[in-house]
This record gives C-alpha cells, structure tokens and sequence, in this order.
C-alpha cells in the first residue's frame, strides 16, 4: 500500500492540522469532532469528484465536463422524482449513476475514437450539458417542494453517527482505494500515464484505457448529481457552476501530476479536504470569503511548485547520452 | 580551413569520441564515413556547439576556437543541414530563412519588406523554385533542404554540414542537391558530407575521413582510395570484444513469416525461425528492421502477409494478441517505450503478466513479488529494493527489467531491438550471456542490432534489410564485416554500387 500514503501525502496532511491549530487559536469551536464532522460531510461531493478527476488525469487527460454532467445528472432525476415520486432512491441512484456513465462514455469516446485533445472534448461537452439542462427544463427550477421527501432526505439519513452523503465519500475512497492499488485497472491507468510509449508495447490499449476513467468519472459524477440536488433540494441549469476548476483544483493540490503517471488516492482525498477546511473555516475567523479564492489559489501555485520539485529527478532518460553515440 | 585536432567527447559508461581528427578545405566536400556508431553525429554536434568536447582543439583558419552554444557556432560561420530539417512549418520560407537574424527597421522591428527582397535573391541564386513567401509547410522535403541551404547561406556559412541530406530525397531531387553542393563548392565553403551511400561518396566528396568507434581510422584524397578498401577501413576491426560460444541445439520451426508489407516502410518480407535460434537484423538506420518489428509485435499493421506460430496462423493487431501468441519486443528506446518511469520496478516486472498474480480480478501482491523476485535473480539484477523506482536504475539494469518484464511472460520468441545499445561494456558482456541462455534454454531470439562485431558473434543466421526489403540471408559461416556492410550499402560484389 506504499501508494495510498507516501511522504507527499504527509506533508499535505501536516499542512491541514496546521491550517486547523491555526484556525482553532481563533475559534476553538471549529476542531469540535461534530463541526469536523460537517465540515467533512459538506465536502463530500468534492472528494467524490475528486477521485474521478484523478483517475482522467492520471491517464494524461482532464475532464473539465464534471460539474455540467453533475448538473445533468441532477436536473434529469429531479424530473424524474417530479413526474414519478413513487421510484426507490437506489433506482434513482442507479439511473444517475447510468446516465452520468453514459455521459463520461461520451467523453471517453471522442478522446479515444476521434483523438481529438481532452481538454477540447470536455470544454465541448460541458457546454453542451449545461445546454441540454436548459432544453430539458425551459430553464425552470425544480424546487424543494416538487420533490418527494423519500428523494431529498436520503443524503441526510444518519447512519452509525454520519449521514449518507458522508458515508458515499468514504466508501467511494475505500473502492479507489483497491482499484488503483489491486486491480488491472488501477495499475494501467498509472502504465498509461507513466508513459504511454511503454504502455503500448506491454499491451495495454492506451486510448481504451483513457475511456474507461472518463466513464468512471462520468458515473461519479452522476451519482454527485444525485446527491447535490437532494441535498441542496433544488435543481436549476447553473448548479455547480464552476465546480470543475475547484475539483482539479483538489487533485492538483493533491499531488496528482498534471502531466499524468503520478499520484494517490490519499493526495486526491487530502487536496479536496484542505479546499473544503479552507472554505467552511474563512467565514468562522471572519475573514472575507473572497479570499478563499486567493489562498485556494496560491495553494495551487504551492503544491505544484513543490511537486515539480520533487519530479524533478524522475524521469531521468539514460538514453540521451546513448544517442549521442550514434 | 576548419580543423578538429585530437577531439574526445565522453559520456557516462561511453567514449563517444577519442582523440579524433577531422579536416575541412574551402572548396571541398569532405566526406565522413563510418558505421553506426561511429561518432558520426556526435562530431557533427561537436561542430555546431550542441556538445562541447572533453579534450582536443578545434582551430578555424588556424585560430583556436571554442563553442559554447549552437549560437556561437553560428557566429563562426558553420551551419548545418540535417537529415530531417530543423525549420518551422508554420512560418514563410523567408520568415525561415531569417528567424534570428532577420534584417531590422530603424525602430528595431523585423523589416519585412526587405527580408523578403534578400530571400527571394538567395532563393534565385540556387534555382529554387518557390517564392519566398510560401508557407513552408506546403513545400516538399527536396524544397525544404533547399530553405535550409539557403537558411545556411543567409548567415554567410563558410562551413556547412550534411548530415544524411538524400536520406528522404527522390533520384532527381538527390541531382539537384549535388548540383548544388557544386554551387557552394564554387563558392570556397568547406562542406562536410555525411552518407552512408558509397555512391554518393565517390560522386560527390573530393576528400574521406573514416572513423570507427569513435577513433580515427584515416583520411585522404576520395581519387586514391577504391570502394572496397572503404568498406574494409570502415569495419576492419581487431576482435576486441568475446561472445559466448553457442552450444544449443537448432529446433523446429517456431516462426514464419509470408510476404510481409507495408504501404510505405517494408515489403516482402519472408522468413523462418526455429527454436533455440539467434535471428539477428542487421541493417543501415532507416533500412526498416524497426518498423517491420513493429508490425510484427502489432503496434502498426502490416498491408499484407501471414505470421504463423507453430504452423497456426495468427492474426497479431494489437501487442496484446502479440504477447498472447507468445511474441514479445523489447524496444530499442528503453526511455520511452521499455520501463514506466514512476512505477516500482516489481509492478514493471508484472504489468504484462498481471493476469497470473490475480485472483478473481484483484491483485496479489506477494504473488507479483513473488514473480518479480523470480525473474530479477534470473537476470541477475542489481537493485536495492523492488519497490525501488526503476527510474533510479543504470541503463543496465533498467534493460534487465524490460526483458524480466517479458521473460515473466514465458513467451516462444523474443525481439530484442538493439540490446546492448548504450550500456557499459560489462552490461553487453552480461545481455549477450544472457541471451545465448535464453536460446539454449529454447526460446527462439530475433536480435535487431546495428553493432557488426554483434551480429556476427551471436547470430545463427543473419537477415540483412536494405531500403525496406530483405538484401541477403547469411548462415553463420557466411559472415563477415564486409559482406554485411555490401549487402546493407547495396554493394554487388563487383564493387560497384547498386
């Protein structure tokens, strides 16, 4: 499991306990286990979203579509509860789920099929989603009321002292967890990151391998869709505007390298953690949220800084002075 | 004119370059010959500044010089034309031709006006037959050599460099080319030509300097020397260099490949191997031996042909129906296609073999040690830990982790595509042992090298491929430098070129 923490990990760690003492020498009410408890439960979605965004960039690629497939995701199950109040929630959580995988496909596909570069894709598609919201809906609200009180109390339901939303993060963290460390999967999509050439000549698909994270994320994303509009109780075409930079925001914060190959689920779950302290503390110390904006950014700048830093040794190509040879 | 005086350049493990010299005289080509690895192109990046050397004097008009940078070569008036031109497809031929120098107005912005005036004139000059405005990207490779003399030209180069320049070029382009090496000829600038076509050597250079190894072997007038005793100063070698005796026994046929064909890199392409057989490639660079590998292997697709294994015959589209059927590659690039820089060298080890350390879709991780320990000490690799990056591994070790990386998946033949290329010589000395174990112990090896002395001690049976097709077919008693070097230059036995 040398993957899940290294050293890397620890730091990022160290800085949110410190970030915490610090916040605590100003408002001791902020490190109550029950506020850390909310604090963790209102950061939920982000870790989710995070650990797909993960696995998209530790392929080379980016998904930039999350928060429009979130808010599509939402819009059509709320429509749903609307029109059939009766559905179970866990067939409501299986059509996000499904839809938001279709969606991710979708993605996946031109990346793989058409070569056309993921960020282009997925600035594509973003637009596209968030339009289809509005065709969906006539840009009209499903609010609190329309929906049945099965729909917007299940992320509430407290199970063994956390709620439900809580309780979806650290199973997804627990599933990632294996993935990536113990299956074929997992170990791939660090092959095709690491680099792609080798990949190739081990036999790994590249391009199909690049789609499959895109559905995973997809499929996250649609379960986050789920969840953001029963609890928010509210579905409209401009939900989670902007989420997307927040969520690469967490992975790059995290350590995951941009450049695709590098990185944990314990960094993805950390950079998302510290996003989500500095968020809900800023307004506690009475300091103006919009500084949120600054710190989140120069944490950006920091944590790739660093990591560049440390990457720097890697990747040392014993070949360039063979060439020379020739 | 331009002259390099007991020139060594080293790299780590290699000596790329010792004690060479090399003379250049206005009004002369000056052709340099070597094999792969020679030191070719690392004198020419000598040069050009790219490389500075260890030891030795380079003197221009008897005056010592040294380069810092490419730029200062630049200032000292040698320029360089190389195989694949360094120009920019996005820019105008003029915008080529002067990007660095181009001439400035009073305020310092790029004169345009006149930057295309003096292109269009150094374009008239050698009879190109485009504007100076076209885009360089709608030009052909013939015409993009031609920007790039012309490039040359601008900054007034006394000295200028061919690397390869008729690798890519048509017949008639090649003429054009050679008229023009006449115009700088007339001109009093000192060329150096660098080919591998003995053709073009005895057509066009007026002077040879032959290294070997990165040593000078000889100089002299090209009208004093025959073809055949170029081969011989370019190959004859002292045997300095011991290969295991092979001792196994010669199986049935494991391999057969029908009328392999590719659209622009190979074609017919036909050959068997047998178990417990040493296959080894030998060819000039770009004669195709790579590209044919990788279709082989399925990463490009052949047009044409059939690949049986055990008398069955496959479908190979991808690596992967490669590696099912037994077939495995260990590329020439180890840095960008062997070993995932970044993954713990165990989970290199395993990545293809990945199906038999799992259970019911997870991994095991004791068995992937398990496996990877396995074939570490069957390679004898020298490693701290598996769970060491293998980024932090000698070239040595890191191209013992690629073939562990295939061995785990106990394949029939095994393509090594220049295995020993920029390893010490105690690595080569350990891969080559290595490999003649793996043949005894019945796996069939396709060695793709370029290393003569190679090819000759561990083959069975040497292919040599020329211009994407098969030249000869050599059995171990047939082998000799000299026949190789004929058959891969297009030499018939006669002396003349083909």
């Amino acid at each position: 499991m040398t993957r899940f923490i290294p050293a890397r990990e620890t730091i990022l760690g160290g800085a949110i306990l410190v970030l915490l003492l610090l916040i605590s020498s100003r408002f001791a009410g902020f490190v109550a286990p029950s506020n850390l408890a909310n604090v963790f439960n209102d950061t939920a979605p982000l870790i989710i979203l995070a650990l797909g965004q993960m696995v998209v960039i530790l392929t080379r690629c980016i998904d930039l579509s999350v928060a429009a497939n979130l808010a599509l995701t939402g819009m059509a199950v709320a429509m749903i509860n609307v029109a059939m109040p009766g559905l179970p929630i866990p067939v409501i959580i299986a059509i996000a789920v499904l839809l938001g995988a279709v969606m991710g496909a979708i993605n996946g596909v031109l990346v793989w099929k058409l070569a056309i570069p993921p960020i282009v894709v997925t600035l594509g598609t973003m637009t596209i989603f968030r339009g289809i919201i509005f065709l969906i809906s006539d840009g009209k609200w499903v609010n609190s009321h329309e929906m049945s009180p099965a729909f917007t109390d299940f992320p509430r339901i407290v199970l063994l002292g956390l709620p439900v939303l809580s309780w979806a993060a650290i199973i997804t963290i627990i599933l990632f967890g294996i993935m990536m460390a113990r299956t074929q999967f997992g170990r791939s999509i660090f092959a095709v990151g690491g680099n792609p050439h080798a990949a190739v000549y081990t036999g790994i698909d590249v391009g199909k391998t690049q789609f499959w994270a895109f559905v995973v994320s997809g499929a996250l994303a649609g379960l986050t869709g789920y969840l953001w509009v029963s609890r928010f109780a509210v579905a409209y075409v401009d939900i989670a505007g902007g989420f997307e930079l927040e969520v690469v925001a967490a992975c790059v914060i995290g350590g995951i390298s941009i450049a695709g190959g590098i990185g944990s689920v314990g960094g993805a779950v950390l950079g998302a953690i510290f996003l989500g302290v500095v968020k809900n503390a800023l307004p506690v110390v009475n300091i103006s949220p919009f500084w949120q904006l600054a710190i989140s950014g120069s944490a950006i700048l920091i944590a790739v800084a660093f990591n560049a830093r440390a990457g720097r040794n890697k990747g040392r190509i014993i070949l360039k002075e063979a060439e020379a040879t020739q | 004119m331009v002259s390099m005086d007991m020139i060594t350049k080293t790299f780590p493990g290699v000596k790329a370059l010792d004690e060479v010299k090399l003379d250049l005289y206005p009004g002369q080509v000056t052709a340099l010959v070597g094999e792969n690895g020679a030191g070719k192109s690392t004198t020419v990046k000598i040069l050009t500044g790219i490389y500075q050397p260890n030891g030795g004097t380079i003197r221009i008009d008897d005056a010592p010089v040294s380069f810092a940078s490419p730029n200062d070569a630049a200032k000292a008036g040698i320029t360089a034309i190389h195989q694949e031109t360094v120009l920019f497809d996005e820019l105008s031929v003029a915008e080529n031709i002067y990007i660095g120098h181009a001439p400035r107005t009073r305020f310092g912005l790029i004169d345009t006006a006149e930057m295309h005036r003096s292109a269009a004139k150094l374009l008239t000059d050698i009879g190109a037959p485009f504007s100076s405005h076209t885009q360089l990207r709608d030009l052909g490779i013939a015409n993009k050599h031609l920007v790039a003399i012309a490039r040359a030209l601008s900054v007034d180069a006394r000295v200028v460099i061919m690397d390869e320049p008729t690798a890519a070029l048509s017949h008639k382009e090649i003429e054009e080319l050679y008229e023009l090496v006449e115009t700088l000829k007339s001109q009093g600038k000192a060329i150096l030509f660098i080919s591998h076509k003995f053709d073009e050597i005895f057509r066009i250079a007026d002077r040879y300097t032959v290294f070997r190894d990165g040593a000078f072997v000889g100089d002299g007038r090209i009208n004093d020397i025959s073809e055949g005793d170029l081969v011989t100063m370019m190959v004859g070698r002292s045997v300095d260099q011991i290969f295991p005796q092979s001792t196994h026994d010669v199986g049935d046929e494991v391999l057969k490949i029908v009328g392999y064909e590719h659209p622009t890199e190979f074609a017919d392409i036909n050959f068997t191997l047998k178990k417990g057989e040493i296959l080894g490639f030998y060819g000039l660079v770009g004669a195709g031996r790579s590209e044919f590998m990788q279709a082989l292997f399925g990463i490009t697709k052949p047009s044409k042909g059939v690949c049986q294994v055990n008398g069955d015959i496959k479908v190979i589209r991808s690596p992967a129906d490669a590696v099912s059927n037994g077939i495995v590659y260990v590329p020439e690039d180890r840095g960008k296609q062997g070993a995932i820089i970044g993954l713990p060298i165990f989970q290199n080890i395993t990545l293809p073999s990945l199906g038999k350390t799992s259970r019911s879709g997870f991994l095991k991780l004791a068995e992937e040690f398990k496996l990877a320990r396995e074939y570490s000490q069957r390679l004898d690799l020298r490693a701290a830990s598996l769970d060491q990056d293998v980024g932090n591994l000698s070239g040595g070790n890191q191209q013992k982790v690629v073939i562990a990386k295939w061995l785990a998946t106990q394949p029939q033949v095994i393509i090594l595509d220049e295995p020993t290329k920029g390893i010490d010589i105690g690595s080569k000395a350990a891969v080559h042992e290595f490999m003649s174990e793996l043949a005894a112990q019945g796996l069939s090896v396709i060695m793709v090298s370029s290393e003569i002395p190679e090819i000759i001690g561990m083959s069975d049976r040497v292919i040599v491929m020329r211009d994407g097709r098969i030249a000869a077919e050599l059995t171990k008693d047939e082998l000799s430098p000299e026949t190789l070097v004929r058959h891969a230059a297009g030499i018939t036995s006669d002396g003349a070129a083909a």
